[in-house]
């Protein structure tokens, strides 16, 4: 069955989505399991003014981290930007806005934000700055803080194997941020390190299913980088 | 002779139970995975998504998917399991890890904890730690018993902001291991040549034997 969710390459699948000022939702942690294929083409695009909610910025050079350098993301929701200088130095010269939120907290944001709920009592950041101008709610004697759900005009994502009907399988620990980020963005476009057709993976074992995925394709790869390789003695 | 960064590990270790899933923190409560003893069984969770977290890899075992909270290359084990980060963070806040170990900065006598931000200096984010010590059963603090300056640690009040309000439950250092308890730092061990008087002017939080 012809399905309308293929396109050849990067640049052919991000025809007709980017505009400034867009909200972008990123999957990923630190630079596993980032679309670095989607990410380029955002830059070749030179779209301007990017809200980007990621847990990370990517490295200097690489990832997210090649939006900063061309200046066109104007605000990061992240919990955490270390492993980045060029992020330190536009933020300290107020060049950058940023908004921490907890690592868990800011997953539960995207996945609420797709599944339909618009926000959420949780026990993460009572008492602390996260808290501050936000409502709380004492529940069966225990304070929750109320933290809002989010959404965004793209999700970009990266999975290991997708068929043409978009359902996605996510390889070992390059899951992380991209089930929640993918639901949560009203176009989702997937890069794959395999395309397969439809029927050739196990619907027992879809890890996302194609509902969620609005455009797919098969990215470039050359060998896959690693911010801290760290081995033991034999 | 107080206790050097390697005995502050194994002191931590003897606080793993068998059966117990675990979180570990970055730098060294990382390293309390090396002195885990040999007769319990400790399930380490890796707040980016995979639970039964291996050694450190060789370098032909090396897997870029295959990476902890720190970003630093890991192996798997046979009961090892993946997820996202949503059902990783469900499983740290809805109680079902048994201890978290961090770091911090600052720990005050009613269990505050500060480790993520210095005003006026870059803020590199609080990444998974408010929601660890928020959800986790117990938390487990190693840290240097006062900061650089010799200013103490472990306080009436921590001045720093905090990363988790009343949610610290113990607290070892070079000098000993302190349960907090709400009347007060309570002093489970002293290490070898230190002694309660040391321990008293080192630390502005009440004391209690």
């Amino acid at each position: 069955m012809a399905n309308n969710k293929v396109f050849q390459n990067a640049h052919d699948a991000m025809q007709g989505i980017l505009f400034d000022g867009m909200t972008i939702l990123s999957g990923g942690f630190g630079i596993c399991g980032i679309a670095e294929n989607i990410t380029e083409e955002i830059k070749a695009s030179k779209v301007q003014g990017l809200t980007v909610v990621s847990n990370n910025c990517g490295i200097d050079g690489f990832g997210l981290g090649t939006l900063l350098h061309t200046r066109q993301i104007k605000k990061m929701i992240s919990s955490y930007v270390g492993e980045n200088k060029t992020f330190e130095e536009q933020y300290l010269k107020g060049e950058l806005e940023l908004e921490f939120s907890p690592q868990g907290t800011l997953a539960e944001r995207c996945r609420a934000g797709g599944a339909g709920i618009p926000a959420f009592y949780t026990k993460t950041g009572v008492g602390t700055i996260i808290a501050e101008g936000k409502e709380t709610k004492v529940i069966d004697g225990v304070e929750y803080l109320l933290e809002k759900a989010i959404t965004g005009d793209l999700s970009i994502i990266k999975a290991w194997k997708g068929d043409e009907s978009g359902n996605l399988v996510f390889r070992k620990a390059a899951r992380n941020f991209n089930p929640p980020m993918a639901k949560a963005g009203k176009i989702c476009v997937v890069e794959v390190e395999q395309l397969v057709k439809t029927g050739e993976l196990d619907p027992d074992h879809i890890h996302l299913p194609g509902i969620y995925v609005d455009r797919i394709f098969e990215g470039k790869y050359t060998e896959k980088k690693i911010e801290f390789v760290t081995l033991r003695e034999e | 002779m107080a206790w050097t960064r390697e005995d502050i590990c194994r002191v931590a270790a003897l606080e793993l139970k068998d059966g117990y899933y675990c979180n570990l923190g970055i730098g060294m409560p990382t390293k309390v995975a090396n002195y885990i003893p040999d007769n319990i069984n400790v399930t380490l969770q890796s707040e980016n998504g995979m639970l039964g977290m291996g050694p450190f890899p060789l370098e032909n075992e090396v897997d870029a998917d295959i990476i902890n909270a720190g970003k630093q290359t890991i192996t798997e084990l046979p009961e090892t399991s993946y997820f996202d980060s949503s059902e990783s963070f469900a499983m740290i806040r809805g109680g079902h890890i048994d201890l978290s170990i961090l770091g911090a900065l600052q720990v005050s006598e009613k269990g505050d904890l500060a480790n993520w931000m210095i005003p006026g200096k870059m803020v590199k984010g609080m990444g998974g730690a408010m929601d660890l010590v928020a959800g986790v059963k117990k938390v487990l603090i190693l840290m240097e018993h006062t900061a650089k300056d010799g200013q103490p640690k472990l306080l009436k009040e921590c001045t720093l902001p905090l990363t988790g309000k009343s949610v610290v439950d113990m607290v070892i250092t070079e000098l000993g291991k302190f349960d907090i308890t709400p009347e007060g730092v309570h002093v489970v061990e002293i290490a070898p040549g230190v002694t309660l008087d040391e321990i008293k002017s080192k630390t502005q939080a009440k004391i209690i034997g």
